[in-house]
């Protein structure tokens, strides 16, 4: 019998299901239930889910050695795509609803809050990894080139918790349990075969 | 105009009439379930006279100012305080006035409150993390409290501190901040007309996740100088020490006036998100209050005195 994971229709759910938080924020927003500051609460929301996509995505790799899973391989672009998604969404939201498309205020957030600085290093390492993500451009790099390129998913989820972990006041759980989550993949990328 | 007396602002032009009547429903289904001395009970109204100190904004509806608190005692969340301070035993309740003064005090909630008539003011409250409300709240000037005490010429600050009690607040030490919660104000800032010791708002005594039952309201500071739940004030001669700016001292000064040229070493101080608005507003110097209380600072560098 081959693999459920080989199933059209189970991929075809996982993209659906990737959708979930972002139909969720949709229908919240229109029930007014996103509390007193709604922005905020968008912009978190958002943020926190490019993150937890960002570590579905790490996650594949070690996945498939440890459950003996190879077929997992065929969810990873899909679910980094949807990391890059929200990310988009989380930057679009800072973009408009923050900064209401003003440049120059935007420039020196970038360049002054550091916070800011290095969610844009995260946002900014995804972006080739998105546009290269296609079997077409595979091809074009070469399997080696594509697959190196592809290691700036590192850094940028290293950037992402660094962000969360320069925003917060004092409260720093939950930076540090994707921080710890990252480094808990990064280690099983280390143990031998 | 800035401030007016009399506002001919009612709660109903900017309560919903839906909320209006979800909290009646929420305080009769409340009442009825909860025995006396419960929660319930602490829905008190509230009678005041309208104060001059008012300024003519929309008012926040009731369920933001009680639903998007800072609070970290029951949580670090916005709506944390809402669902966690419940059950927070608020009497009895005493507050001490101690220090450098001649006639340091012990008062219960009760005689503290009849110490003045009770006045609401509605007043901008405007956070450190560039957002802000307008909120009615119900109390009188802490000089009224002060005076009474009779500061001693050693006395140039003021020193408050919040409750503790890591058993009703298990939350707390998620937040890292050391607790108790400590704030100071210097004494002219303390007795300044504007300061105010605050017992209720909407016209009810204080919710629980508002600070309940006494707290400060320092309008032209961000709204972390205003301590919540006081049980003790004390005169004292140095600067004292308070808790953000024992926790992050480059981030959070002793004054913390709200000030759009001078901004948080992480984010802009120069506009605010209203709650309840889309676009985002200008930042006003001493948070729109200079007129009152600019002269407190003539001569400071308020870049360094932040």
């Amino acid at each position: 019998m081959p693999s459920p994971l080989r199933s059209r229709w189970l991929k075809a759910a996982v993209f659906a299901a990737s959708l979930v938080p972002v139909a969720w924020l949709g229908v919240d927003a229109w029930r007014d239930n996103l509390g007193a500051n709604p922005i905020e609460f968008i912009t978190r929301a958002l943020g926190d889910w490019t993150m937890r996509f960002l570590l579905l995505t790490l996650a594949i790799t070690p996945a498939r050695r440890l459950l003996k899973l190879p077929d997992l391989i065929r969810y990873r672009r899909m679910l980094g795509l949807f990391a890059f998604f929200y990310g988009v969404l989380h930057l679009i939201t800072w973009v408009w609803l923050d900064k209401f498309f003003d440049l120059n205020e935007m420039w020196a957030d970038v360049m002054k809050r550091r916070f800011i600085t290095v969610g844009m290093l995260s946002f900014l390492l995804m972006v080739p990894l998105a546009v290269t993500s296609t079997t077409g451009w595979i091809r074009r790099m070469g399997g080696k080139n594509w697959q190196l390129l592809h290691r700036l998913i590192y850094p940028s989820v290293a950037f992402g918790v660094i962000h969360y972990l320069w925003l917060v006041k004092s409260d720093i759980r939950m930076p540090v349990l994707y921080g710890a989550i990252f480094a808990g993949l990064m280690a099983l990328r280390l143990v031998k075969r | 105009m800035l401030i007016r007396s009399a506002p001919d602002l009612k709660y109903s032009d900017v309560t919903s009439k839906k909320d209006f009547l979800d909290r009646r429903r929420f305080l009769a289904s409340a009442a009825a379930g909860v025995a006396l001395g419960g929660p319930a009970a602490q829905a008190a109204k509230l009678e005041a006279r309208k104060s001059g100190y008012t300024v003519a904004e929309t008012v926040t509806p009731l369920k933001a100012i009680t639903g998007y608190n800072n609070y970290y005692e029951f949580g670090t969340n916005k709506d944390d305080p809402a669902r966690n301070a419940g059950e927070f035993r608020t009497e009895p309740w005493q507050v001490s006035v101690e220090g450098h003064c001649a006639k340091p005090a012990k008062y219960d909630l009760d005689s503290l409150r009849k110490l003045a008539p009770l006045e609401e003011r509605i007043y901008r409250l405007r956070c450190v993390e560039a957002w802000s409300m307008v909120v009615p709240w119900i109390g009188f000037s802490l000089s009224e409290v002060l005076k009474r005490s009779e500061p001693t010429s050693k006395a140039k600050y003021v020193a408050f501190e919040t409750y503790y009690d890591s058993k009703q607040m298990p939350l707390a030490k998620g937040s890292r901040i050391p607790l108790p919660y400590k704030e100071g104000l210097r004494l002219d800032e303390a007795m300044h007309p504007l300061t105010l010791l605050t017992f209720g708002l909407y016209g009810e005594v204080l919710p629980n996740q508002n600070g309940a039952p006494v707290r400060m309201i320092i309008p032209w500071k961000y709204g972390f100088k205003s301590i919540k739940s006081i049980v003790k004030i004390s005169f004292v001669e140095k600067e004292p020490p308070f808790t953000w700016g024992i926790m992050i001292p480059n981030e959070y000064g002793f004054y913390s006036n709200v000030n759009p040229e001078v901004d948080h070493p992480r984010w802009s101080q120069g506009s605010e998100r209203r709650i309840g608005e889309f676009s985002k507003r200008k930042t006003l110097m001493f948070n729109g209050y200079a007129d009152q209380v600019a002269s407190l600072y003539a001569g400071m560098d308020l870049k360094k005195h932040y």
